[in-house]
C-alpha cells in the first residue's frame, strides 16, 4: 500500500517535471528538469525491484549524460526566445499529436486488458533475490556477446566525440613529442675546436 | 498494489509529453536531444515493467543495452552539435540547408 502512494507520488512528479522539460524557456532549467526526471524514473524501478537499474541511471544519466547536456547548453549561448516566438501557432497540432499516442497507448493497455495479465499484481520475489546479481549472472553468460559488443559502441562513440570536437589553430604551436625525444645533442650543440691565444 | 497498467501508462504519456516536446521545440537543437532522452526513458519504464511483471530478467539486460546506446548517442549528439555551433553559430534547425540546393 505505502509502495503504491509512493508510486503515485513520484509518478505525478515525474510528469510534471517532464512538461517542465517541454515547455522551459531557459535550456538550463530544461535540463536541470530532466535530472528531476532521471531521479524520479530511479525511484519508480526502485519501486519495480529493479535497483541495478535504478543505481545506474542516477549514475549514468544524472552524473555523466546530463552534466554533458549542461556543459554544452551553458558553452553555447543561444536566443531560445526567438525560437518560442516563431512556433507559438503549433499547439493546436502538438496537443493533437501527444492526446493521439495517450489515447493509442490507453487503449492498447486498458481496452485489450493485456489479456488480463495488465491488473494481477507483480509476482513475488524469493526472500533471498539480489537483483544486481540475476542481472549480472545473465549478462556475463547468456548475453556475454551483446556486452562485448556494448563495450564497442563506448569505444567507436568516445573516440568519434573525440575526433569531432578536436581542432587544430592555424596560429598555434603545439610541441611534437616524438621529435623532442629523438634529438641528439650533435643537432643542437657545436663543439667547435681552436687554438689557444696568447695573451697580451 | 502497483500493477502493469499503473506502469505502462505513466511511460505512455511520459512517451507522448517527449513527442509533444518535439514538435513544440522543433528548432532547437539541444531541447531535441533531451525529448528523445525523455522518450528513451519512456520506452525503459515498458522493459523494466514487463521485465517484473513476466519474471525474465531479459526485459533488464535490454534496459542495460538501451543506456549504453542512449549515452553514446548523447556523447556524438552533442559532439555535432559542439561542432556545428563551431561553424554557423547558431544550432537553429532552419539554419541547416546546405542540402536544400
Amino acid at each position: 500500500m505505502f509502495a503504491t502512494v509512493l508510486f503515485f507520488v513520484f509518478a505525478a512528479v515525474l510528469v510534471c517535471a517532464a512538461l517542465g522539460v517541454i515547455l522551459a524557456r531557459n535550456p538550463v532549467h530544461c535540463a536541470l528538469l530532466l535530472v528531476l526526471c532521471f531521479f524520479n524514473s530511479a525511484v519508480i524501478w526502485l519501486l519495480l525491484d529493479a535497483e541495478f537499474l535504478g543505481i545506474v541511471l542516477v549514475l549514468v544519466y544524472v552524473g555523466a549524460v546530463m552534466v554533458l547536456f549542461l556543459f554544452v547548453v551553458m558553452m553555447l549561448d543561444i536566443d531560445t526566445e526567438r525560437f518560442r516566438k516563431e512556433l507559438q501557432g503549433y499547439w493546436p497540432l502538438t496537443i493533437a499529436v501527444a492526446g493521439f499516442v495517450v489515447f493509442a497507448i490507453i487503449n492498447v493497455i486498458v481496452v485489450k486488458h493485456l489479456g488480463g495479465a495488465g491488473i494481477r499484481s507483480a509476482p513475488e520475489l524469493p526472500v533471498i533475490y539480489s537483483n544486481t546479481r540475476t542481472l549480472g549472472t545473465a549478462l556475463f553468460t547468456r548475453y556475454s556477446y551483446p556486452a562485448q559488443l556494448a563495450a564497442v559502441i563506448l569505444l567507436v562513440a568516445s573516440v568519434a566525440a573525440i575526433i569531432l570536437t578536436l581542432r587544430r589553430r592555424a596560429g598555434a604551436k603545439p610541441q611534437d613529442i616524438a621529435q623532442q625525444v629523438a634529438v641528439r645533442a650533435k643537432d643542437r650543440v657545436r663543439i667547435v675546436k681552436m687554438a689557444s691565444e696568447k695573451g697580451p | 498494489m502497483i500493477s502493469l497498467i499503473h506502469v505502462l501508462a505513466l511511460s505512455g504519456i511520459l512517451f507522448a509529453i517527449a513527442v509533444a516536446g518535439v514538435f513544440l521545440n522543433r528548432k532547437n537543437v539541444i531541447v531535441l536531444l533531451m525529448c528523445i532522452e525523455l522518450m528513451l526513458l519512456a520506452v525503459n519504464f515498458n522493459f523494466v515493467a514487463f521485465s517484473r511483471f513476466s519474471g525474465d530478467i531479459g526485459g533488464q539486460i535490454f534496459v542495460f543495452f538501451i543506456l549504453t546506446v542512449a549515452a553514446a548517442e548523447a556523447a556524438i549528439g552533442l559532439a555535432i552539435l559542439v561542432v556545428l555551433f563551431r561553424e554557423r553559430r547558431s544550432i537553429d534547425v532552419e539554419d541547416l540547408d546546405t542540402l536544400q540546393g
